[in-house]
């Protein structure tokens, strides 16, 4: 696994939904063990970048490689066992239990008559564990909490094995404290699976305290990469993202943070 | 990947969750189906007791031995008129459910049946058509022209259907549903046009209509054995796709996330769904009911899981159907009902009872 070939590989992408143009000539690569966060103001074009990624989309131009291998030239279970990704939205229909929806993650594995291996059973008990979410795996999944479903889609991400993994605001409908829980989570599989984590990111406090490296796309151009620190300074926050806000650095962790400018008496 | 297993957790402590074991559903399901077909087989004009019916079916095997101790009519009743009848109802409730399951796991729609993307209004259009012809006398492998254009006209009605709902190569699960009803409409109007017109056009229009209301007009093993066989063959298939089927409760964007080819996955469900319907279409008519509730109610008492659901239903749809084709010969004897009629009335209510008593456990 050395990290001379890129996990992701993106060249030239460009991207034009209904005469808009939504990705422009777009360039990055993310080495293998890669933990980055997207940042952005709503379309921006974050989510049309992540599903041209996993192949749900194709771009009108350009090329994106995972693990030196052209997307394109890969069928649909090949690409869904090199990436996999968490939707923004997961609905579903029937009251499936939370194990059956993890073993969902295992249809691109399956042998030819579509049954589960124990290889793919004990797959999907590493997922469980590894999510915390074993002990209620019997549960149906529409009477979970918000948390809860959150950590069982990613079981079910986890349990396609994948080396990439594409979080598409993952936190977005959870409470602080589900955040953090999702966030470490997705640390923690990054850290000890060597899985390339890309997320897009609605709150960049938590993108620059979890991640470590920031992508801003902007107007469908990538306008600051790099480190956290490098990454977000008054100028991009007043640019970019409209808003008046100091960048200050934690003092415990060291990160940076973005501190509103909010007048008590409600002018911006 | 290999390399990467050593940071992993190993070891799984938790206890697995197994859905329900396929044999405990499936054995005492076929236990009932087969119940259901002696029984079915025992009513109507001449009893014929069931000991008899298990001795004289033994008998046709190989391995039969067994003394005659019923009258030879029996004999011939059971297996020229009674037995055809009791498997045509059988296989069309297999078929039926079969093609409900599919379109119900493929649409994400509770009110997906066999017949919602234009299925029942081609069918219709077709058996119209087929009655225009009727002076023609004309069959093929033991079907009328009524039944053989009301094949075409499901399968064809289908294919419009798909056709209308792909745009660039991809057809959307709204598109289909609305092409459908589209083209249903279409042949509704067409079908009434036809039925206000019949008497100028001479249209046998009662024979017609008993066929849309649904019966089983198997009057010999010729058509039974000619739908048999790719029945079979597509309920083989259909099983072979629940996998992707579970996939595919995910949407379209979930399915092609896990790696499912969707549009290829759509193309064969369909394809197969609609091959199912216009096959039991070919032999029964409309049979209203059974393909849009016993995979609801299957799924009620057993869950989800389509590797499952799919052999449960096409079971459970058999028997169903069996016994209610014996109802609809039974009730108001020597009068033949359309067994459409009777698979509503007496279905609803225990399905209605079935659907409050799991109320909240089944959600969409």
């Amino acid at each position: 696994m050395s990290s001379e070939i890129a996990a992701i590989e993106i060249a030239g992408l460009n991207f034009t939904y209904a005469q808009e143009q939504i990705l422009h000539d777009l360039y990055v690569s993310f080495p293998e063990g890669d933990l980055a966060a997207i940042i952005g103001p709503n379309g921006a074009g974050k989510t049309t970048l992540l599903n041209c990624v996993n192949g749900l989309i194709r771009p009108g131009s350009g090329r994106i490689h995972l693990h030196g291998t052209d997307i394109y030239n890969l069928d649909s279970r090949q690409r869904a066992r090199l990436v996999a990704a968490v939707p923004q939205e997961f609905h579903i229909p029937f009251a499936y239990r939370v194990r059956e929806i993890v073993a969902l993650g295992r249809s691109p594995h399956l042998e030819f008559w579509g049954s589960l291996t124990e290889r793919d059973e004990s797959t999907i008990d590493e997922a469980l564990l590894e999510t915390e979410t074993a002990e209620f795996q019997s549960r149906r999944f529409n009477e979970l909490s918000g948390g809860e479903r959150q950590r069982v889609v990613v079981a079910m991400a986890l349990a396609q094995r994948p080396r990439v993994l594409l979080l598409d605001e993952p936190t977005t409908h959870l409470d602080l404290a589900h955040e953090i829980e999702i966030l470490n989570l997705v640390r923690r599989v990054n850290r000890e699976q060597q899985v390339t984590v890309v997320a897009c990111m609605h709150d960049i406090n938590l993108a620059a305290a979890f991640f470590n490296r920031l992508l801003v796309i902007h107007n469908g151009r990538l306008v600051a990469d790099g480190d956290p620190a490098q990454v977000l300074t008054r100028e991009l926050m007043a640019d970019v993202f409209k808003i008046q806000a100091d960048v200050v650095t934690d003092p415990i962790s060291g990160r940076p943070r973005v501190a509103l400018r909010v007048h008590p008496n409600g002018e911006g | 990947m290999s390399s990467i297993a050593g940071g992993r957790i190993r070891a799984p402590e938790t206890v697995r969750w197994r859905g329900p074991a396929a044999i405990l559903v499936l054995a005492p399901l076929a236990v009932v189906m087969l119940a259901s077909l002696v029984i079915a087989a025992m009513v109507g004009s001449v009893t014929i007791e069931p000991p008899a019916i298990l001795a004289m079916v033994w008998n046709r095997t190989p391995f039969g031995d067994i003394e005659p101790w019923w009258p030879a009519t029996s004999e011939r009743i059971l297996f020229s008129i009674r037995l055809p009848r009791v498997l045509a109802a059988a296989t069309v409730g297999a078929a039926l459910s079969a093609a409900g399951v599919l379109y119900q796991g493929l649409l994400r729609n509770p009110l997906a049946d066999p017949f919602i993307v234009g299925a029942s209004g081609g069918a219709a259009v077709g058996a119209a058509a087929g009655s225009l012809l009727l002076a023609l006398h004309f069959t093929l492998l033991g079907f009328g022209i009524i039944p053989l254009l009301g094949f075409v006209g499901s399968f064809a009605a289908v294919w419009i259907v798909y056709t209308l709902s792909r745009h660039h190569g991809r057809s959307s699960i709204s598109g289909l549903l609305l092409a459908g009803f589209a083209v249903g409409s279409v042949s509704g109007a067409l079908n009434a046009l036809a039925i206000l017109l019949s008497g100028r056009l001479q249209l046998r229009i009662v024979q017609n209509f008993t066929w849309l209301l649904g019966g089983i007009s198997v009057t010999g093993w010729t058509p039974l054995l000619t739908v048999l066989p790719p029945m079979v063959l597509a309920g083989g298939f259909a099983f072979f796709l629940t996998a992707r089927l579970n996939a595919m409760a995910l949407g379209e964007g979930g399915a092609a996330r896990v790696g499912v080819d969707v549009e290829r996955t759509k193309f064969m469900i369909i394809g197969l769904a609609s091959l199912l319907t216009a096959l039991a279409v070919s032999i029964s008519g409309l049979v209203s009911f059974v393909g849009l509730m016993v995979p609801h109610a299957v799924r009620i008492v057993i869950g989800p899981n389509n590797r499952l659901l799919l052999p449960a239903s096409m079971l459970a749809g058999a028997a169903y159907l069996a016994l209610m084709d014996l109802l609809a010969r039974w009730v108001l004897a020597p009068v033949d009902l359309p067994v459409g009629i009777l698979t509503a009335i007496v279905g609803s209510p225990f399905f209605i009872v079935l659907l409050r008593r799991a109320r909240g456990q089944y959600e969409f």
